[in-house]
């Protein structure tokens, strides 16, 4: 079988990264970037799930057609995401009559 | 194990090889997985229109949260990916001690994220802090409070939920690994099941910040 085998260190120093990430995670948390601030801790977070995805789940490893799914799945939960907000952010914005 | 039936296992006739038919697999639990990416984050989405609608109530709500047992539950939860890793890595050498072990770790250190849920359930319990069950919440902007605690109990429940079962199939494996079934030429149930553990860890990685570190600064 062609599966490729990665090196147990490899494991422990994403695993390292990981915790290091999870301490800047909580450090973050208690500085107030402004408007910055759910990007930052959303952005970290995205790394971390980054770095488990490629190395702990192999993707890095993986056929390209594994990594169309994952695109999938990430970009369509970005798309979810973004239009619901283009709508609760834009209420109020046109006046409509009230319909009775 | 003789290696023709483990050949078999490993290369069942629909498939030209048993690359494809690993490949088929893993393509298959990320099909799955996909479709719960589809599931959470459905509720990260009512979390981002409850939190922006009303701004302020989630970050006054979440100082309710115990940052301390959320980052022993973060930290258990990474470690458990490492262990999860480390037992593929295991079954993937043949080196049947390294994937039981590892199983074993996984499932202790699940178990021991579950306990602490438990514990912070019960505890919110005691604060009358569960919506639907004995909700008292007496500090200011109660109602939408209440959206932000639906919204705890409703992501980290579906999150417990699916570590319960995730629990399930380790056992599993280990039960059935016990008994000699995966090998260097086949350990396919390892390996998916492994991506199913790794997302649940990943749900929480998300979980972790937006529900317990608002509002700290």
């Amino acid at each position: 079988m062609s599966e490729h085998v990665v090196p147990a260190r490899t494991y422990f120093t994403i695993f390292f990264l990981l915790l290091v990430l999870t301490a800047i995670t909580v450090g973050v948390a208690f500085n107030d970037f402004g408007a910055w601030n759910n990007f930052v801790a959303v952005a970290i977070a995205v790394v971390k799930a980054t770095l488990v995805i490629m190395y702990f789940m192999h993707v890095r490893y993986s056929p390209k057609l594994t990594w169309v799914l994952v695109a999938a799945g990430f970009f369509w939960t970005l798309a979810m995401i973004a239009y619901i907000m283009t709508d609760y952010l834009a209420r109020g914005w046109i006046p409509v009559p009230m319909v009775k | 194990m003789s290696n023709h039936a483990a050949a078999s296992l490993a290369h069942q006739h629909q498939f030209d090889d048993a690359e494809q038919q690993y490949e088929a697999s893993t393509l298959g639990m990320w099909v799955f997985i996909v479709n719960e990416v589809m599931f959470f984050g459905a509720m990260f989405c009512v979390y981002a229109v409850y939190r922006v609608v009303h701004p302020g109530v989630f970050e006054h709500a979440s100082h309710h949260l115990n940052i301390t047992l959320g980052l022993i539950n973060t930290t258990i939860l990474i470690t458990s990916s490492l262990t999860m890793a480390l037992a593929v890595h295991g079954a993937q050498l043949g080196n049947r001690r390294q994937l039981l072990g590892c199983l074993l770790l996984t499932m202790i250190l699940g178990a021991a994220f579950l306990g602490i849920k438990g514990f912070e359930y019960s505890h919110k319990y005691s604060e009358g802090l569960v919506p639907g069950l004995n909700w008292t919440y007496g500090g200011p902007h109660a109602t939408e409070s209440q959206l932000f605690f639906s919204l705890y109990f409703a992501l980290t429940g579906f999150h417990a939920l699916h570590m319960i079962i995730g629990l399930g199939i380790l056992g599993a494996l280990f039960a059935v690994g016990a008994k000699g079934m995966f090998g260097r030429d086949y350990h396919t149930p390892v390996e998916i099941s492994g991506l199913y553990w790794h997302f649940v860890d990943i749900v929480w990685i998300f979980l972790f910040p937006l529900l317990y570190l608002l509002g700290l600064h």
